[in-house]
């Protein structure tokens, strides 16, 4: 492997991180926002809070790793991207931060008025942003994005696959979240919510599934290098991702929580590998490929550094809070 | 980009420098068993809490920014200026890991595997004010490449990272990370202390944070002193614009306030020699004026020339209010029961928030019309122009509202505190299982 294409693996294993982790995190807005009202809500956005609270800073770290390497690998790709998607770009950045912040407010609001202001700019961003980071990938995978930059602003990204992207990325968002909190509902011994949560997370589970049937004729033709390789090269990948997909639904209505998660997360890895697959060995499709739009090679050497640094210094503290919040939430139940 | 790093930097020194405070106040209630400290920590970290969330998704912004803003820098010198980012990129990973682990420890790890939990984010401030300082030590001092026919060749990242201003400013970034901290911190419990709130909890919510912050101030002009040292030759347009040089003069003198209207330096009260004394530890040697420099290479002289002598005089001032406070408290004296030397202690903060922005303005503004000195200029770093003053006044909104949802949500959970509820239970959060009186409260409030 060259070490463009290392970096590039290493840039891509960060896109698969904030996909699982972070979609998890935006997903939890979506069950927040159709949770009721302060009374028929309070179960599930306190338990949105206990799910997300302690880690949702460091979920959304992954997107700083992805930027960072991203303009430090592949400077001038990432500049054309800029200068292109910037309406969709500042849109979902417009998002997270107004999520993060209705977030973090909330949990210390001091009244119910303030908590429901914060609650609603919370749940209501946290759809806004992967709709938008959704419109992003689908433009550069249906070959949107020119090598120089500075593409038409909003020609760029109206099209089928760019939006059905957007609308496929709040799907699984949800369905990833959904399937996470009825676990921890149910691990909670919350038996009540957890059913709830069930029945909503395998209605959101048909309805992605309808978007990606949707999705199959219009995206083959808006972007045919994209297609060749889902059906050829990452065509597996598609399969599993599929039959993850069904084997959560399967696992939720025999309410294997715990299989339902596993299988779940490996839907969403599938998936977002198999985009990358598909569109591999081009960074921006049609345009640039990852070896013509790599940076300075001792750069990228010092790049490799930093993930070895990662992997030992981030990545067992970040196992050790995910075990300690899963295993807190295992004794509340008790 | 200036509007959201100077509102970024405030925040970002909370990062760098507040964990060391509670860890402070932490150990101090282990070892002592000390209940009063113990809930400073609590407070602080609840506090802390809502700060690195507002400071998280504005360092988003920036990360987006710098693409959004500088295409012209970042798609010609990403690979050289990337690498501090990606270290710092880790050490925010560190820094919200130990936060989540931190916050999410309370009444629930062993007292020590908690309280150790800062240590790791207080190191990762330590590394964090490295690395973007770096990056912007290296625009001052670009290093780490060369420029072949217009094309940027020979990259060594490393080389750019270290360059030779970087530590200097570094130093400088990161005690003044504490001095803002620590007087923020320390005033508002000399705003208690003047509403007459005496007790031991504000006793010790002033002296922790007032201790760093003067060991910070007392360090602060030395280390300013030799960064300016620096600048006779590595930047001297800089350098003029700081001491308002017209012309370059041995036996420089230190021109204190003032401006330049139509070349001539007005109201500015001048001090003979001490200006080569300062700026080049010599009672002789020259210090550059504007007239070496091109025309079109000159910064924004007043601009410069006042942001510098404000931070400068700010940096002084808060020195001398920490030596008077310490000097009166070895000769037995308690400033703390005088009216004037509290009300002075509430204005330290908001005049060390204001030592910073002029500090970067001083930097950044000096440096222009360059972006990367000597290498890019700031027209050529930009995007394109037309959207950016929509844009600009977008982030400004945000901002003033993110401003007022941190400032309201912080005071509700003073009022609170002082009403005697410590847990703050979520009004979302019927059953908070630590306290049943607040649990009956907050259900109360959700069936309202
Ligand atoms: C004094 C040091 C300092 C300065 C000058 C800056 N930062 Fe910063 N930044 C920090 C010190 C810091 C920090 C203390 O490490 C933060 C604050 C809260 C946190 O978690 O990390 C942070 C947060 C933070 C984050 C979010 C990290 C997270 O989610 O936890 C990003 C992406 C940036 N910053 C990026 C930047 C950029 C692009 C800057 C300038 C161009 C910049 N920062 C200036
Ligand atoms: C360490 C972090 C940094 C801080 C705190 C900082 C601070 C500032 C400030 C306060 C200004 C305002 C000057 C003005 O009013 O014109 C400014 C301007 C500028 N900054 Fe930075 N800067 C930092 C890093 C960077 C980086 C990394 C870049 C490049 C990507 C950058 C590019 C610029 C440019 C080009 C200007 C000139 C803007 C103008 O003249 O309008 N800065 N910076
Ligand atoms: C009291 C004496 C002080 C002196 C002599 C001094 C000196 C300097 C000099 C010469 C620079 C410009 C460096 C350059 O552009 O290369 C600078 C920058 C700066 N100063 Fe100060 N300073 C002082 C106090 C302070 C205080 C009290 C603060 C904030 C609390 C502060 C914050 C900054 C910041 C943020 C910068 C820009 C970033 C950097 O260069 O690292 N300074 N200072």
């Amino acid at each position: 492997m060259s070490v463009q294409v290392a970096v590039a693996v290493a840039m891509f294993i960060g896109v698969v991180a904030y996909a699982v982790l972070g979609g998890a995190d935006f997903g939890s807005g979506f069950w927040d926002l159709t949770a009721g009202d302060a009374h028929r809500g309070a179960a599930v956005r306190t338990l949105v809070d206990h799910s997300i609270g302690p880690v949702w800073e460091a979920n959304h770290v992954w997107l700083i790793y992805v930027m960072v390497f991203w303009w430090t690998a592949f400077p001038r790709p990432f500049a054309a991207v800029m200068t292109t998607l910037y309406l969709p770009i500042v849109l979902a950045l417009l998002g997270i931060v107004l999520r993060g912040a209705g977030f973090a407010f909330r949990k210390y609001a001091g009244s119910l008025r303030q908590a429901q202001l914060f609650g609603v700019v919370f749940a209501a961003s946290s759809l806004i942003a992967p709709f938008f980071l959704g419109v992003v990938a689908g433009a550069v995978a249906s070959g949107r994005v020119p090598a120089a930059g500075y593409g038409p602003p909003l020609a760029s990204w109206a099209h089928p696959t760019p939006l059905l992207a957007g609308v496929l990325a709040v799907a699984l968002c949800s369905f990833l979240a959904g399937v996470f909190l009825t676990a921890d509902a149910a691990r909670a011994g919350d038996q009540a919510l957890s059913e709830r949560l069930r029945t909503g997370s395998l209605a959101v589970a048909f309805g992605a599934g309808a978007v990606v049937l949707l999705a199959l004729v219009p995206v083959s033709r808006d972007a045919p290098t994209l297609t060749d390789g889902l059906t050829g090269r990452a065509a597996p990948l598609v399969l599993l991702s599929t039959g993850a997909g069904l084997g959560t639904v399967w696992a939720l209505l025999r309410r294997h929580h715990t299989l339902a998660r596993g299988a779940a997360v490996v839907a969403v890895v599938a998936v977002v590998t198999g985009w990358g697959v598909a569109q591999y060995p081009w960074l921006l499709v049609d345009e640039v490929t990852i070896a013509a739009g790599a940076g300075a090679p001792r750069t990228l050497a010092a790049l490799l550094v930093v993930v070895a640094v990662a992997a030992v210094l981030v990545l067992p503290p970040l196992l050790y809070l995910f075990a300690l919040t899963q295993r807190q939430a295992a004794r509340a139940s008790h | 980009m200036a509007l959201s790093l100077g509102w970024h930097i405030v925040l970002a020194c909370f990062g760098v420098a507040f964990p060391a405070m509670i860890f402070v106040v932490h150990r101090r209630g282990l070892r002592r068993a000390d209940p009063v400290a113990l809930g400073l920590a609590r407070r602080w970290s609840k506090v802390a809490a809502v700060l690195f969330a507002v400071g998280a998704v504005s360092g988003t912004v920036l990360s987006f920014e710098m693409g959004l803003l500088w295409p012209g820098l970042m798609g010609r010198f990403g690979d050289v200026l990337g690498l501090p980012f990606a270290f710092e990129g880790l050490s925010f990973f560190v820094e919200a890991i130990f936060l989540g682990i931190y916050l999410y420890g309370w009444d629930r790890l062993p007292p020590r595997l908690h309280l150790a939990a800062l240590v790791p984010m207080a190191a990762a401030g330590v590394v964090g004010t490295f690395c973007v300082v770096s990056v912007n030590a290296w625009m001052n001092n670009p290093t780490g490449f060369r420029i072949v026919d217009g094309v940027v060749t020979d990259v060594d990242p490393w080389a750019a990272m270290f360059n030779d201003g970087v530590w200097l400013q570094f130093a400088h970034m990161w005690v003044a990370a504490f001095m803002v901290v620590g007087f923020l911190v320390s005033g508002v419990y000399a705003a208690g202390m003047l509403r007459g709130r005496r007790d031991a909890h504000h006793r010790l919510g002033f002296g922790v944070p007032f201790t760093f912050a003067t060991v910070a101030a007392l360090a602060q002009p030395l280390v300013g002193h030799l960064l300016g040292l620096r600048l006779a030759v590595t930047q001297p347009a800089k350098l003029a614009a700081f001491e308002l040089a017209l012309t370059t003069e041995e036996r420089a003198p230190l021109r204190l306030g003032g401006v330049l209207v139509d070349g001539q330096v007005r109201w500015a009260l001048t001090i003979p020699r001490l200006g080569s004394i300062i700026a080049r530890n010599s009672l002789t040697a020259p210090v550059p004026g504007l007239d070496a420099v091109p025309p079109d290479q000159r910064p924004p002289v007043n601009l410069t020339h006042l942001a510098f002598q404000g931070m400068v005089g700010i940096g002084t001032l808060l020195a001398l209010v920490a030596v008077v406070y310490w000097l009166a408290r070895r000769l037995g004296r308690d400033l703390l029961s005088r009216r004037w030397f509290l009300a002075v202690a509430v204005a330290a903060g908001p005049l060390a928030v204001l030592a910073l922005e002029a500090g970067w303005v001083a930097t950044e503004v000096g440096r222009q019309p360059w972006t990367v000195w000597q290498v890019l200029r700031t027209q050529d770093a930009a995007g394109p122009g037309s959207w950016l003053w929509w844009s600009y006044a977008a982030a400004f909104m945000v901002y003033a509202g993110l401003s007022v949802g941190a400032f309201v949500v912080l005071r509700s959970m003073a009022r609170r505190w002082r009403a005697g509820q410590e847990h703050l239970p979520s009004p979302y959060d019927p059953a908070d299982p630590a306290d049943p009186a607040e649990a009956a409260e907050a259900a109360e409030s959700v069936g309202r």
